[in-house]
């Protein structure tokens, strides 16, 4: 498949497409003219979809600074009666919370999805919130779909609601969704405006004390309608199946639940809920009084589960419910379908055969993530350690940010001793500096830089902090796959934009100790990062070289790296301080692998006998015969 | 009818999530349902990379333990951790050229020999079609042609739902056009192996 068939594809034509992909063609089919996102996995792909596609289909889109700026763009979209939709990752709505709360007071006029990707397990996050929770925290509306065709047809039903109720909607998906393939059955493209009039109304978009009662009173009449209404939602859905037992279940915990039902014919009814708040309270009402036992089958926090103990108890029913708080199910983590089927059996008093499950007998080594060969980061930390090292520097702590930095928590680098949210190595950075005497050296990466960097850092020059901020500046946002940021000559849609300057900010922001290095040249920046540390102020130190994965190519030339097997002593010190991938021990001395060296020559600058070099690839192949 | 289902392990960069796509396509092209399931983000910075396939019906994208029908081990090492997912009636497609976890020198225990991991997977599966894909790829004309390989030699695999035509303009419609004269042959030469 092209991509471009996301955009290209006709009605009724079959994509096989990933849920991030579907939820691209659900804006496009809805008529969406303005998207902003913040990348962040597992929502990612929709950005790097939307950035490719957007400009052929009349869509504005950006890579915001941050979540919160994104919610911003598209709610005053939507207030102009333009539709809009917002994405991010769970942790991003945190972000955009602020003017989320806001938003549903004022509502907006076209609609306007906010699409917020959960991470159940943590593949790629630092915690395992439930964005449901804020379905409930700001009231609005929730959808949540089990699979791209759901991901696709859900948004085109939120646009509705929407725009029929003039609230923003909440779709939460979760990894397992966002990251499932499957087919989808393409619809039509809506036509929609791409420029509104924003019709002034204060009473309704300005917040303030006197108007916010008011609204607030409002919100909570248009979510008591909205519910009353959605009770006949379609997006609630009984597979029924004649039994008196029972399972509520919705998202991926719903495709087990189904799975199992189906292959091994079991006399279980399923609920799906689809539309999740406000919660369908008749329908499920009328669902539990069909059965006598319930087991509810949901990903992170027992929300529905409590959800259904409040009806039971409001309606006195007598039947029994399983999940969660009795422990039929796990609390925390994702769902797998081994657990949902063991649960299910165990729950229901239903035979299980249980299958041998086989593992190797003998212990596998464990294969971690790592920073690419020729990453700059590890340069950069080498000149950090070898700086503190000739300063004879103990104790140092290393705040770090949300990056592939992040792997720098691994040894030998030891560069990540604290770490919160999204900028919060340079406000943690102020913590320390006042309530220890230890060194302080904290790692951000450029787009983070400009998400959460910044109020931060001027904090820290206005309280005269002390401490030395790394700004690991790779030219891209590279742990979400490589999107751009306001620090690149290049916006959203694909056209050349201003590029944003990181030292001018520092600059002005004041800092009287700012230098600007290539982490490669290790000599030059293991000399700069001692000035900064003894700096008596706030010290910022660029460090400036693009991500390897860039589109560009290791050095040229007809060289490649190699160690000279008569200077090598097999000292190890390449592989204890620099551990490069492409380094490995061969025998009796290390060994370079052309297939993953990049070239950066670190490890040519660090080696104490100075054994390895370039060599020339055609010098080898004259001397063989 | 338990839908058929395909395991595919191995690490970052080796063409994986593209291969799964390639086939899930193909299934699509023929009528049949599919669902798959990939892991992106901080999975890909070398450490392991898996993907789930399910042609057939079935609602969940993920392989239930003890029920894949077929793992395509991309490295020796990923076929080990990929156990769980098989049982006796699972068939092996198997890669031989290891690649080192960059902190195998730190790791408590050392990368198990070669005729291990492959008298491990033989006396745990149906059968183990154990191949030097990385070899037989650069022969071919480029080393990242080895995914090909693999598809190729999955193939051979009796029950594969596949045919080879379907997966030859899947693979068309999924892969650079410049390189589909080495990927053809990767994929020819994959398949010849076992054939």
């Amino acid at each position: 498949m092209n991509l471009k068939d996301i955009l290209k594809g006709e009605e009724d034509d079959l994509l096989f497409l990933l849920g991030n992909e579907a939820a691209v063609r659900g804006a496009i089919e809805a008529g969406v003219k303005v998207a902003a996102t913040y990348p962040g996995t597992p929502s990612s792909e929709i950005g790097d979809v939307l950035h490719l596609l957007a400009r052929e289909a009349g869509i504005y889109f950006e890579f915001s600074i941050n979540e919160k700026v994104a919610l911003e763009v598209a709610a005053a979209a939507a207030s102009s009666g333009v539709r809009s939709f917002t994405f991010m990752k769970h942790v991003g709505l945190n972000v955009a919370s602020d003017s989320l709360m806001s938003a549903v007071y004022t509502g907006v006029r076209a609609g306007m999805v906010i699409l917020t990707a959960d991470d159940p397990s943590m593949f790629s996050s630092q915690n395992e919130q439930d964005s449901r929770h804020y379905a409930r925290l700001a009231n609005l509306p929730m959808l949540e779909p089990s699979n791209p065709q759901e991901v696709k047809d859900f948004i085109l039903e939120a646009f509705q609601i929407s725009e029929a109720y003039q609230i923003p909607v909440l779709l939460r998906t979760t990894t397992r969704v966002s990251h499932m393939r499957g087919i989808v059955k393409l619809g039509s493209i809506e036509e929609k405006p791409d420029k509104g009039f924003f019709k002034k109304d204060p009473e309704r978009f300005v917040p303030v004390p006197a108007t916010a009662r008011v609204m607030h009173r409002k919100l909570v009449d248009k979510m008591e309608r909205l519910g009353h209404a959605m009770e006949d939602s379609a997006l609630n859905v009984e597979y029924a199946q004649n039994g008196n037992l029972g399972i509520i279940t919705g998202s991926s915990a719903y495709n087990y639940c189904r799975d199992v039902v189906e292959e091994e014919e079991l006399p279980v009814n399923i609920l799906k809920i689809g539309f999740s708040h406000p919660f369908p309270e008749k329908k499920v009402l009328k669902f539990l009084q069909g059965v006598d036992r319930v087991l509810v089958a949901e990903e992170v926090d027992p929300i529905m589960e409590k959800e259904i103990l409040v009806i039971i108890g409001k309606y006195g029913l007598k039947l029994e419910v399983n999940g969660k708080l009795d422990a039929s199910l796990p609390m925390i983590y994702e769902y797998t379908p081994d657990i949902v089927c063991e649960s299910i059996h165990n729950v229901f008093g239903l035979k299980n055969e249980k299958l041998m499950i086989q593992e190797s007998d003998q212990p596998i080594p464990n294969r971690p993530p790592t920073l690419c060969p020729g990453c700059p980061h590890r340069a950069a930390y080498y000149g950090v350690n070898k700086a503190a090292e000739n300063l004879g520097l103990a104790d140092m702590i290393h705040p770090t940010d949300i990056g592939c930095y992040t792997l720098g928590v691994e040894a030998p680098y030891w560069s990540a001793d604290y770490l919160l949210s999204m900028g919060s190595s340079i406000g943690t950075s102020c913590g320390f500096s006042k309530a220890t005497t230890q060194p302080v050296v904290s790692f951000i990466g450029d787009s983070t830089f400009f998400h959460a960097g910044i109020p931060p850092l001027i904090n820290a020059v206005h309280n005269k902090n002390r401490f030395v901020l790394v700004i690991l500046d790779n030219r891209t946002t590279a742990m979400t796959g490589g999107q751009p940021h306001p620090g690149l000559p290049v916006d959203g849609l694909g056209n050349e934009a201003p590029e944003i300057s990181i030292p001018a900010i520092v600059q002005a922001v004041g800092v009287e100790y700012m230098r600007i290095i290539n982490p490669l040249n290790i000599k030059k920046s293991v000399k700069i990062f001692q000035e900064a540390l003894e700096h008596p102020g706030v010290a910022v130190v660029i460090s400036k070289h693009p991500c390897v994965l860039l589109k560009t190519r290791p050095r040229q030339g007809a060289t490649q790296l190699v160690v000279d097997s008569q200077k090598c002593d097999d000292c190890g010190e390449c592989l204890s301080t620099l551990a490069c991938p492409a380094l490995y021990q061969g025998e009796g001395q290390v060994k370079i692998d052309p297939q993953l060296c990049h070239k950066c020559n670190v490890c040519v600058q660090i080696c104490p006998q100075g054994a390895i070099k370039g060599e020339r690839l055609d010098k080898d192949r004259e001397e063989k015969p | 009818m338990k839908a058929y289902s395909i395991y595919i392990s191995g690490v970052g960069g080796q063409g994986i999530i593209k291969t799964s796509v390639v086939i899930g396509e193909a299934a699509m092209k023929t009528g049949q349902e599919v669902v798959m399931s990939e892991i992106h983000g901080m999975a890909q910075r070398g450490g392991g990379v898996s993907t789930e396939l399910k042609i057939g019906h079935a609602h969940s994208s993920i392989i239930a333990d003890g029920t894949g029908d077929l793992l395509i081990a991309f490295e020796p090492l990923e076929a080990l951790r990929a156990l769980p997912k098989t049982s006796k009636n699972t068939h092996v497609v198997m890669n031989t050229s290891k690649i080192l976890p960059f902190n195998i020198q730190a790791s408590e225990h050392p990368y198990p020999p070669l005729e291990d991991i492959l008298k491990e997977m033989n006396s745990k599966s149906k059968d183990v079609k154990a191949l030097d894909a990385v070899k037989i790829a650069t022969q071919a004309g480029h080393i990242l042609s080895m995914n090909m390989v693999m598809l190729g030699a999955a193939l051979t695999v009796p029950g594969f739902p596949l045919d080879k035509e379907t997966l030859l303009d899947s693979m068309k419609a999924n892969l650079p056009e410049r390189t589909i004269p080495i990927n053809t042959r990767a994929f020819e030469e994959g398949f010849a192996t076992f054939r």
